[in-house]
């Protein structure tokens, strides 16, 4: 068990170098980056919105509950939310949410091309397939991954507000003042960092996962499952030394 | 010319290529046939290097294709030009896409050039204002040609096809294995068909060699394999009751 984790866990870092090489063409990269760019982006721009506003909005209402007293300030509602929000809530839950949305695509992507042999006939053609076909998905998922997140933190923020104007827990600014208290510059980049980390890890081990696949559909099947089992874990796990070692 | 010499190939425990020796000469169809499971595909897998020989040693014109560096590999793979057995499209790109790809990544062409190359291609598989579909939207023999098509848009020195007529009718199939020999005589390639249709070996075969779980048994050509003496071929062979027939009528 422990020799097969192992032998994994080389044949990733073997297949991150195979991925890290010089593109064959510029021009052919960059054009892969920017439609990868459009279909990551696009594509899970409207299920990071839904559960974005969900989010927010369920957050606003159970902490009014728990903090319902005369002795809390009234600013301490929006605080919560937006801490809850920006520095966990929204990084996490929506990094594990493309796990599902833009990891199990990559790894389908990639899967079905070794199973129909596509990548067999890029390696022919005398293409690096790891590189040509991984190296725009970690890119544009690095690029695109923290622009939704910074998306996912506007929208759950603005469901929050939106709840706070029909439930009337309390007043809108209060809650604005809440939000806008204790700024600091710092959580921007501790939130980015595990979005950037959290990015690699979905695009990397969901490619690593499609790439090694062998045989036919049943393991496209189980690729898919593993690929976001790992990635999952990694997240969870990563998330908590980041913010170990960060806060 | 691609010489094999003593190459083996081990999964595991088994030994699924057993000191094989034989070549492929150039400006002819070279046919590798033998049941399904004998070591065909994995045989052309070693030629292309998807796979690595364990023992022996594969020379394409005297160059020994084991020792080249990832750089000459990449090379020489760029004088190669192989259909698979699926055609292996590319799904998300149309005809005409897949056909330029190798002209994209391998050549420096301006989009005029590789467009004209594309359409060269195509009207000789005969494919003409087929650019714009998608693999999807093609018929089996479609796709088999839309891959010949990309196969020898770079002007390969080296064709591989496996199993380039599975799945197709048999006058489609005639088609074929037609544009795959017109197409290595007219550009003097060395051309590596994998099959085991016998209506492939009486009419492209001007080398085949017969494999048989995974030793060489026979080699020889299209004149000479239905006179065979050679059981395990014949076996083979004459398999199906139309080929009985035949030898009986022979």
């Amino acid at each position: 068990m422990i020799i097969k984790l192992l032998e994994i866990i080389g044949e990733y870092f073997l297949f991150l170098r195979k991925v890290f090489t010089k593109p064959y063409k510029g021009k052919v990269f960059f054009r892969r980056l920017i439609d990868e760019m459009d279909s990551m982006g696009v594509g899970s721009l409207l299920i990071v919105a839904i559960v974005s506003i969900s989010m927010g909005s369920v957050i606003t209402i159970q902490t009014a509950m728990q903090i319902e007293s005369n002795w809390v300030p009234a600013w301490t509602l929006g605080f919560t939310v937006r801490t809850s929000v920006v520095m966990e809530l929204c990084p996490t839950i929506i990094s594990c949410l493309l796990v599902g949305a833009l990891g199990s695509r990559i790894s389908s992507e990639i899967g079905s091309m070794r199973v129909t042999e596509q990548i067999d006939a890029l390696e022919v053609m005398g293409i690096n397939s790891a590189s040509y076909l991984v190296l725009p998905k970690i890119i544009a998922s690095l690029i695109v991954n923290p622009i939704l997140i910074i998306i996912g933190i506007f929208f759950a923020l603005t469901g929050g507000y939106v709840t706070i104007l029909i439930t009337g827990v309390t007043s809108p600014y209060d809650f604005i003042d809440g939000l806008t208290s204790f700024f600091r510059m710092y959580d921007i980049v501790y939130v980015l960092t595990k979005t950037i980390v959290f990015a690699f890890v979905i695009s990397s081990v969901s490619s690593f996962y499609g790439y090694r696949i062998e045989g036919g559909a049943l393991e496209l099947g189980k690729a898919n499952v593993n690929g976001f089992v790992v990635a999952s874990f990694l997240i969870l796990t990563l998330n908590l030394v980041i913010t170990q070692i960060m806060l | 010319m691609i010489t094999i010499n003593n190459v083996c190939k081990y999964f595991g425990d088994r030994k699924v290529l057993n000191d094989i020796n034989t070549s492929f000469e150039q400006g002819k169809v070279n046919l590798v046939i033998g049941r399904s499971g004998s070591g065909k595909t994995v045989l052309m897998k070693c030629l292309v290097g998807l796979l690595t020989p364990d023992e022996g040693e594969i020379l394409y014109d005297g160059r020994n294709f084991n020792l080249f560096s990832n750089k000459e590999r990449q090379n020489i793979r760029t004088e190669m030009g192989m259909v698979f057995q699926g055609a292996a499209l590319f799904d998300s790109m149309t005809v005409q896409d897949n056909v330029m790809f190798p002209l994209n990544m391998l050549t420096s062409q301006s989009w005029e050039e590789k467009l004209e190359r594309v359409n060269v291609c195509l009207k000789r598989v005969d494919l003409v204002n087929s650019n714009n579909f998608f693999p999807a939207e093609l018929s089996g023999g479609m796709k088999k040609r839309a891959a010949i098509a990309r196969a020898i848009a770079c002007n390969p020195q080296y064709l591989f096809c496996d199993e380039p007529n599975s799945g197709l009718d048999p006058k489609t199939a005639l088609l074929i294995d037609e544009l795959i020999i017109e197409i290595t005589h007219e550009f003097d390639m060395t051309t590596v068909v994998n099959t085991h249709d016998i209506n492939s070996f009486i009419t492209i075969g001007e080398t085949i060699s017969y494999i048989h779980k995974g030793t060489l048994e026979w080699r020889g050509n299209m004149d000479n394999v239905m006179s065979s003496d050679n059981e395990k071929l014949n076996d083979f062979i004459f398999a199906q009751p139309l080929t009985q027939r035949i030898r009986n009528l022979m």
